[in-house]
């Protein structure tokens, strides 16, 4: 078995596939029954929260007066009750659910973007612009972020824009020292040199050979990334400096609940569960794919 | 080592200067300002009132005037508590907090370090799995999911423990009060440095020097504490600078949880009142507390690995 697979992992590089690290990951990950269960339970709630608000007969909005507060039930389909204004927390918690992971998505794409771009452009260009450039890096990561997008959301309006933003201009540090170092030794192999020598412009080396290959720590960092981001988020409409009424989020649901814990302690479980469950899982994935694709710590 | 010192020092106050007129420009690019109130000020009293606050001067001598306040211990009246000066709030708000981190992060130490190392020990046993997987939990629940359900359980259903609030007249009293509070801004700190002490002990412990402790024949007591534990909790000491920073703003949700009056708390009042002073001042001490504490880890860092020493 193994020996087939070693096989074919040496035709392919002969045709020059070359995936061979890809298939090794997929297939130590798919070893990885923890991280596959987190995928596939991540997989349900976002199928959820994407498709469910549309499959179900009530609005996220819509008051209805004869059932306020009231418990689970299947009476009146409210599966996971009402909150204090007769408001169906089932459709509540998934339409909060989109915005937590769209914001989640959203945010780490940009940081993604600032923190490669950065990056691989300190690193390729080393030297002095290195220097300068990792020095501005170090001069903010100093900083007490959270208090400053506190301020920020205070300050100019509580709109869903400026916290992807917000949230995305934070995080992209992490990312632009870990692009950096590994550009660093990428871009003494071969195929750079080869690059250079047939003169291809600095921009075309940068797209076209090293930010392909970061891919690998990348990967990793935005599995790791995107549960920070939601709980960013979800800390912001906590304060109430997120997402606005009628509009939730998870976050904001944690705060409504908490408010009601006495009599309608369903208000705070069953958004806090989903939320929990979201973070548990990305984290898992998360440290299942670094396992997958860094061999050295395979044998741990 | 004392040359590595002053140029940290140097590395700080680019820091702090970018961080307070960052904060500073912020605060008056902001549409709407603190004296908006529902009957509008005849325009002579309202300059007056300007002109009291400096209000009415170029930016920069404001910022100026920031500054030269703030070298002096100063950070100026307060927009909305009349008569008190934000120095004043914090250094009334401050201890409460100060009370509830420095606690929450012995906690976070003591338990971390003790479970990691264990893991450490038993890897790939039912005990390690367990213990990665409790911690895996405590990163995934935030603080202010964890405060809520603390309530939930410890104040509304068992009641053994007071749901919130602060009594002034003695530690004792306040015991009870301090107890979720701290296990909830604990909860994620505990879980980082478990993982953190797991994974550097397991490193350690298969490294070489270890193997000649063991094949010398000495007591695995005296390895661990003697060999293993001072390069094993390395991380564990760098990551020191970021939990600050983390359980300071787990401080400002935990606080409204559980109606603490500190300074998280005057934060987020001052953030919503539009308090611009109040908000400056909370911004730049928890910056220069956060900025210092980063700057002694670094200090114990490199007085503790011999690598770092020689490079500097």
């Amino acid at each position: 078995m193994r020996k087939t697979s070693q096989n074919r992992a040496a035709v392919r590089q002969a045709a020059g596939g070359g995936r061979g690290l890809w298939s090794d990951a997929w297939r130590a990950l798919r070893r990885n029954r923890a991280a596959m269960t987190a995928a596939a339970i991540l997989a349900v709630v976002a199928v959820l929260c994407v498709f469910g608000p549309a499959l179900t007969p009530v609005e996220f909005d819509y008051l209805d007066w004869d059932y306020v507060s009231v418990p689970p039930s299947l009476e009146g389909w409210h599966l996971f009750g009402t909150d204090d204004l007769g408001r169906d927390l089932f459709v509540r918690t998934l339409v909060g659910g989109r915005i937590s992971l769209m914001v989640g998505l959203v945010a780490t794409a940009v940081s993604l973007v600032i923190g490669i771009s950065y990056g691989a452009l300190a690193g390729y260009l080393g030297g002095r612009t290195d220097q300068v450039m990792m020095r501005i890096v170090d001069i903010l990561y100093a900083m007490p972020f959270m208090f400053l997008v506190i301020l920020l959301m205070v300050l100019f309006g509580r709109n869903i824009a400026l916290i992807f933003v917000a949230i995305g201009a934070i995080n992209w540090l992490d990312m632009a020292r870990i692009v950096r170092g590994q550009t660093l030794s990428i871009k003494r192999r071969e195929f750079v040199e080869a690059a250079q020598a047939a003169g291809v412009s600095t921009p075309r080396i940068i797209r076209r050979h090293i930010v392909p290959n970061l891919f690998g720590v990348v990967v990793v960092y935005v599995t790791l990334t995107i549960p920070q981001v939601i709980l960013v988020e979800s800390f912001l409409s906590f304060l109430g400096l997120g997402v606005q009424e009628p509009m939730t989020s998870w976050g904001a649901l944690v705060n409504e609940g908490a408010k009601e814990l006495e009599n309608a302690p369903w208000t705070l479980i069953f958004p806090a569960g989903f939320l929990a469950a979201t973070l548990f899982c990305c984290n898992f994935i998360g440290d299942g794919l670094r396992d997958a694709l860094d061999p050295r710590d395979r044998s741990a | 080592m004392f040359r590595y010192a002053i140029k940290r020092v140097f590395a700080a106050i680019p820091t702090l200067l970018i961080l307070i007129a960052l904060a500073f420009f912020m605060i008056r690019a902001a549409p709407g300002g603190p004296f908006d109130t529902e009957k509008t000020l005849h325009p002579e009293i309202e300059a007056k009132i300007r002109a009291a606050y400096h209000l009415d001067e170029p930016l920069y001598q404001q910022l100026y005037r920031y500054l030269q306040g703030l070298a002096q211990g100063d950070f100026g009246p307060s927009f909305q508590y009349i008569d008190r000066s934000v120095t004043e709030l914090i250094r009334e708000g401050f201890p409460v907090s100060l009370q509830l981190g420095a606690c929450a992060m012995l906690l976070a130490l003591l338990v971390g370090v003790t479970a990691g190392g264990w893991a450490a020990l038993r890897q790939n046993r039912p005990s390690d799995h367990a213990v990665m997987a409790a911690s895996m939990t405590g990163i995934s629940i935030p603080n202010f999911v964890v405060g809520p359900l603390l309530i939930l359980a410890f104040a509304v259903h068992l009641d053994w423990l007071p749901a919130g609030g602060w009594p002034t007249e003695g530690l004792l009293a306040r015991l009870p009060n301090m107890v979720m509070p701290v296990i909830a801004l604990a909860l994620p700190q505990i879980a980082y440095i478990a993982r953190l002490t797991r994974g550097s002990m397991i490193e350690v412990l298969r490294s070489n020097f270890i193997r000649m402790a063991r094949a010398q024949g000495l007591a695995q007591s005296t390895i661990l504490l003697r060999h293993a534990l001072k390069p094993g909790l390395l991380p564990v000491l760098s990551y020191l600078g970021p939990a600050t920073a983390a359980v300071i703003t787990g401080s400002v949700v935990v606080e409204q949880i559980f109606g603490v009056p500190g300074l998280g708390r005057h934060f987020v009042q001052g953030a919503l009142n539009r308090d611009y002073t109040l908000v400056m001042g909370v911004v730049v001490f928890y910056g220069v507390l956060i900025i210092l504490f980063n700057f002694l880890v670094d200090i114990c860092y490199g007085l503790l690995d011999p690598r770092v020493r020689q490079r500097n």
